[in-house]
């Protein structure tokens, strides 16, 4: 079996030598760039300032601003595309005519590129001639036209919207798939007994599909945690939705301050390393507790 | 009928017509501006009153788009096949031989795929700078690796462990080499997932935004995304809405066209890898 071994690891080193080029070996770079007061006109030349970038980081309110939205807007968006994925998997589950068509077109926004998206509806909010505020006033839901990307309050509900758009179709499928495998017995059994559709579904669906969905909120958490694309795209660094990612990179590229810029960055992917490791524990102990109760 | 039943049913009509108007009617909308040129842009009809392809021309004419779309299809592709490559020779290790390390291994894939670009930023930038790719497509094609070798590495792995046992039993027996075992038995048998895992990498690259946006100076050598951001009109204030509408029809259509034909391929592909676009 010695053999096998050697083979496998022949067959792994182009990935894991690549993989350390382009994934570890920048990632040190940039931790060890966030403890240098390097500039991006001349990486070459910087002087080690200890943690000194970080202290700054962490007295910053511009910093703390940038990760209030960000948990803001991963909680709206992920709690949103949860909620509306599990409507749309449930309606395309139930058997109807046209049930191809339905998923074919919630396959549109997910093809669509995000920049491309965060177009279209940048456009579409438009406070002047953008339809969303034409719709709004003919419908009489609002008398003005409101400045959806501009308003320090609305712009973020708006790019929220943006993502939840674009990212529902995702979580929709993945809750499908989940559906699609359930035992159609058990609803049998349900409806002899008397249950109903909402009880059935509070009580025997979600518990069966819960997995399946962790899985989803926990990869589109993961996903909104990091967000740059559409925030960039529809509201540049404004300090209104700014994230981290947004944040730090402003401090790289556009103020050229590779140390403090690398703190930012190092800081926001500790902090999705934490989440992820508490993730994959959490479901570990949990995993073993429902295998106890069997 | 009872009126109940008449009266469920209508809604839940109802709920399907305004899941396909959500889903469908931004990309409607973008088609409709984009054949609206002038001042007929700003007026909201829902049917373009005088159609005209003129903000596509002026996209092509007045503008490098077509460069942008040829270096986004260059990028893509390269680098979607590069991690198809290695991708399927790692998934071969990982899916077929047990070794210790594996889980490892795996674990440590997955992860990279967790990691937020940002946190690659700036040892990226030094990186493409001291090897002379600032403002390549090759430089391009290497940040995208990150993104799309580990997809593809997971993707075909969790494929090739679902294939039988027997496949290799019956070949080892006949002394096959264990590279001609993966050419000839388990290539032709990842046909399909190779072109769903492919197509769906293809769309990571070619969505990439932060790297391209960073990476690159000049026009010549931006791709799609970055193109279609940074498209600006005569004044700051005043963005030509009609061509950034024309610009992102072109981009998606194809990208529709595809998801659309092999929508199955992708399901399953979304769900083994659980990948955002």
């Amino acid at each position: 079996m010695m053999a096998r071994t050697r083979l496998a690891w022949a067959y792994l080193a182009p990935l894991l030598i690549t993989l350390a080029l382009v994934a570890a070996w920048p990632l040190l770079r940039t931790i060890a760039f966030s403890l240098t007061d390097a500039n991006l006109s001349d990486l070459s030349q910087w002087q080690f300032v200890g943690l000194a970038n970080y202290a700054y980081l962490l007295s910053d309110p511009q910093w703390w601003r940038a990760v209030g939205n960000t948990l803001l807007f991963t909680l709206l968006s992920v709690g949103l595309e949860t909620i509306l994925g599990l409507v749309i998997a449930l309606t395309i589950n139930a058997h109807m005519p046209g049930r191809g068509l339905v998923r074919a077109a919630i396959l549109i926004p997910w093809a669509i590129p995000t920049v491309v998206s965060a177009k279209m509806w940048a456009w579409m909010l438009h406070d002047l001639y953008g339809v969303v505020n034409v719709l709004l006033m003919n419908l009489g839901l609002i008398d003005r036209p409101w400045a959806w990307l501009a308003d320090p309050t609305l712009s973020m509900a708006a790019v929220v919207l943006v993502d939840v758009w674009k990212a529902t179709p995702f979580m929709a499928l993945l809750i499908l798939a989940a559906l699609q495998v359930l035992p159609l017995d058990i609803y049998e059994a349900a409806r002899v007994d008397g249950i109903g559709p909402v009880k059935s579904f509070f009580h025997i669906t979600l518990p069966l599909i819960r997995p399946a969905l962790l899985i989803a909120v926990i990869f589109r958490s993961l996903d909104a945690l990091r967000v740059f694309d559409v925030i960039y795209v529809l509201t540049g660094n404004n300090e209104n939705t700014a994230t981290m990612s947004v944040y730090a990179r402003q401090q790289l590229v556009d103020f050229q301050d590779v140390g403090f810029g690398s703190t930012a960055a190092t800081c926001l992917f500790v902090i999705i390393a934490l989440i992820t490791t508490a993730v994959i524990t959490l479901g570990r102990v949990h995993v073993s507790a429902s295998g106890n109760d069997r | 009928m009872t009126p109940l039943v008449l009266l469920r049913r209508f809604l839940f009509y109802a709920l399907v017509a305004a899941i396909l108007f959500y889903t469908v009617f931004p990309f409607y909308w973008a088609i409709v501006s984009s054949l609206k040129s002038g001042s007929a842009i700003f007026r909201v009809e829902f049917l373009p009153a005088a159609p005209t392809l003129e903000n596509y021309r002026a996209l092509f004419a007045e503008q490098s788009f077509a460069r942008n779309i040829v270096n986004s299809l260059f990028v893509a592709s390269v680098a979607t096949a590069i991690s198809l490559a290695l991708g399927v020779t790692a998934a071969y290790a990982l899916g077929r031989i047990k070794f210790r390390g594996r889980a490892a291994i795996l674990f440590a894939v997955l992860s990279i795929s967790m990691f937020p670009q940002i946190a690659v930023l700036s040892g990226l930038f030094e990186l493409i700078r001291a090897a002379g790719l600032y403002n390549s497509l090759t430089g391009l094609i290497f940040s995208n690796l990150i993104l799309t070798l580990p997809f593809t590495t997971w993707v075909l792995t969790a494929f090739l462990r679902e294939l039988p046992r027997e496949l290799e039993d019956s070949a080892v027996m006949d002394c096959a080499s264990s590279f001609r075992i993966m050419t000839e038995i388990f290539l032709p048998l990842m046909a399909p997932a190779l072109a769903a895992t492919g197509l769906l990498a293809f769309i990571l690259a070619w969505n990439e935004f932060l790297f391209a946006l960073t990476f690159t100076l000049s026009n010549e050598k931006r791709t799609v995304p970055v193109a279609i951001a940074l498209i600006t009109g005569a004044s700051a204030y005043e963005l030509p809405w009609g061509r950034v509408m024309a610009a992102s029809v072109i981009v998606t259509a194809p990208l529709i066209a595809l998801v659309l034909l092999l929508q199955r391929h992708i399901v399953s592909g979304l769900v083994a890898g659980a990948v955002k676009g």
